[in-house]
């Protein structure tokens, strides 16, 4: 097994932090530089967004990344076309985060075929529901060596948990609270109990916590109740006028986690 | 029944729960309860009562003398635009509120384009003391006005949606956005057959008193509960699937759908999905859609607010596909002249999305003594407005 997912959290068992970005935001050429700066600056694990026309997880300010980058013209063709040389300069695992259409479009097949080729470890289409995963896809996620990621929220059973854990072979995305990204609400809000409850199940794939987690504290918060986690709308907003991309991202990491 | 939805919520290829894990607790919840709250004794004497004395159900079909003269044929027409609050829209709302009072929800959350299924939520919210809040594109709340007043006046609360095109699509995506950041308290009434299963066979069952009505209709003034073909327009298609939903297995009769074709089926200005569309995911269920080929949706047009939806329900996606239904699509243009045909012949006033249905009636062969059914969805009292500018009266 060789998959970069499961060889970051054999080596890292804590604070793993995970980047959100929405490929062609602000500018179309910015995909690559955005990867390259978040690695240079110690992040473990970007979550590289497709855009879509109907964002229904997301709230405001991944539907307006997701709206300009498709006025900026991006397109999962271009998107695979933009990555190809990336493994040449980048290490930490990679997973595409999107909706299904765009993907269905282009054929589940020759995208997870094309998600090899070019290095992608895993994917997240919050609408693919695991039923539908197990029945028609499986079979070319597991030919491409590539990792469905999975969620999990407050409302989500034991019973339910327990059955996306023993279908999830990277890793398990715990959604903080019931809401769409970005929702803004504070750690005090955390399901404290859902985090423990969830902690104490011994389950055989690491978590990492995202949506709402949006500076230091909402960061610490989360780290101690998971591997890591997952910054997504806080760091959209962030570079939404970057003209410095550099500056702006290492400023970013930094005051998530200024031992980075 | 070959038309109905198998156990795991699919018509055909079409369907499905394609839902977020956020989703998924409340969907479940639906999925495994709602059979058997809305086929209980208790439940259809409660949804009865409502519909007889509430809405006032049976809605008349009426044997439209002079139409029937003008096209040669015998053309009838189902009035749900007689039911209380001017459209079929009411059936839907009072199974679901009754329904969402049964799984002990206290707020109530919809979508609406032109602003008919809006007026039909807030109604039974009022009617039931229930919280209701509901999304509308902020387009269609700047031409829809004099609906966005009702609703507040019936005290639900309107949230303009500001995202996408501003319309039907985007009101969707907001009330979905809803329901996952309130998963606990809240019922979302989806006012079509549409979204995740189970909605388009719980809305279509709702819906199916019209063709239930129809048949017994049918046998008395006829002396066949049988027409020769039943006409509806299309959006998401509840109308259109209450209209067939009992004659599905009678596969003598011919089921007619009409889509909105807009400024027409070969320009960039149009609703009708099953013509220029394709499969995709949207809105949580495998349908057919407007999209590009890179599969982001595009949005409609039509003048009627009520159809401009760059998808359909699952169950007429299969009734294309399986040819059990043949669809059509009428222009904008082709649509006002028929509403000026049934007003002038007939003293009534069509809504612009029900004469859509009326339009096909010129582009069908009917017999002398073919019987057609229009489902004469909703009134035209909310179209005044557009009637007025465009005939100049």
């Amino acid at each position: 097994m060789n998959n970069r997912i499961n060889q970051l959290f054999e080596s890292k068992k804590e604070n793993i932090f995970s980047v959100y970005f929405t490929a062609g935001f602000p500018r179309l050429g910015d995909t690559v530089k955005i990867i390259q700066e978040l690695e240079k600056n110690g992040v473990d694990l970007i979550e590289i967004g497709m855009p879509f026309s109907d964002p229904t997880a997301d709230g405001p300010t991944i539907q307006r990344s997701s709206e300009v980058a498709l006025k900026n013209g991006m397109s999962l063709k271009l998107l695979f076309e933009q990555l190809k040389d990336i493994r040449q300069s980048v290490n930490i695992p990679l997973i595409l985060m999107g909706y299904l259409n765009p993907v269905y479009q282009y054929g589940m097949e020759a995208f997870c075929q094309k998600c090899a080729e070019v290095g992608i470890d895993g994917t997240i289409l919050p609408d693919l529901p695991l039923d539908e995963f197990d029945a028609e896809y499986r079979k070319y996620y597991e030919a491409a060596n590539l990792h469905n990621v999975l969620l999990i929220t407050p409302q989500t059973s034991e019973k339910r948990i327990r059955q996306i854990d023993e279908a999830s072979a990277g890793l398990i995305y715990m959604v903080s609270s019931s809401s769409t990204t970005g929702a803004g609400k504070k750690v005090e809000d955390f399901h404290q109990d859902y985090f423990e409850r969830v902690q104490n199940m011994n389950l055989k794939n690491p978590r990492l916590i995202g949506f709402g987690i949006s500076d230091q504290p909402t960061f610490v918060n989360a780290c101690k109740y998971a591997q890591g986690a997952i910054i997504g709308s806080a760091f959209v907003t962030a570079i939404k006028d970057s003209v410095n991309l550099e500056k702006d991202i290492a400023t970013f990491v930094k005051s998530i986690d200024p031992g980075r | 029944m070959k038309y109905t939805v198998n156990e795991k919520g699919y018509y055909g290829e079409f369907g499905g729960a394609w839902i977020p894990e956020m989703m998924y607790t409340n969907i479940e919840e639906l999925k495994t309860r709602y059979l058997g709250i809305i086929e209980s004794e208790e439940f259809r004497n409660e949804f009865d009562k409502l519909m007889k004395d509430y809405v006032g159900r049976p809605s008349p079909l009426y044997y439209a003398g002079r139409l029937s003269e003008h096209y040669g044929s015998n053309i009838y027409l189902k009035r749900e635009d007689l039911n209380h609050t001017g459209s079929h829209k009411l059936n839907n709302t009072i199974g679901q509120i009754l329904l969402a009072q049964k799984l002990g929800k206290t707020r109530i959350i919809a979508e609406t384009g032109a602003g008919q299924h809006g007026v039909a939520t807030a109604t039974v919210c009022a009617l039931k003391g229930i919280k209701c809040v509901v999304y509308m594109g902020a387009l269609d709340v700047s031409r829809q006005a004099p609906n966005v007043k009702k609703m507040k006046m019936l005290g639900a609360e309107v949230v303009p949606v500001h995202s996408g095109n501003k319309t039907l699509k985007d009101a969707t995506n907001e009330a979905m956005r809803d329901w996952i950041n309130n998963p606990e308290d809240t019922h979302y009434i989806i006012g079509s057959v549409v979204g995740p299963h189970p909605y388009p066979d719980m809305v279509a069952r709702f819906q199916s008193v019209i063709s239930k009505e129809m048949k017994s209709q049918l046998l008395e003034q006829t002396g066949s509960e049988l027409p020769t073909r039943v006409l509806a327009c299309v959006g998401g298609g509840s109308n259109a699937a209450g209209a067939f939903y009992h004659f599905l297995d009678d596969e003598q009769v011919e089921l007619i759908g009409v889509e909105a074709a807009g400024k027409g089926v070969d320009t960039n200005e149009t609703a009708a999905t099953l013509t220029v569309g394709s499969p995709g995911v949207l809105h949580s269920a495998r349908t057919m859609l407007m999209q590009t080929e890179d599969g982001q949706i595009i949005e409609p047009y039509s003048i009627s607010a009520g159809l401009d939806y760059p998808g359909i329900g699952p169950l007429h996606a299969h009734l294309h596909k399986t040819g059990r239904a043949k669809f059509l699509a009428a222009t904008d243009e082709e649509v006002l002249q028929s509403v000026l045909l049934l007003t002038q012949k007939e003293g009534i006033i069509p809504a612009l999305e029900s004469a859509h249905a009326l339009a096909a009636l010129d582009k069908i062969k009917m017999n002398p003594d073919d019987v057609n059914v229009v489902n004469l969805s909703g009134s035209g009292n909310k179209d005044m407005e557009t009637y007025l500018n465009y005939f100049g009266y």
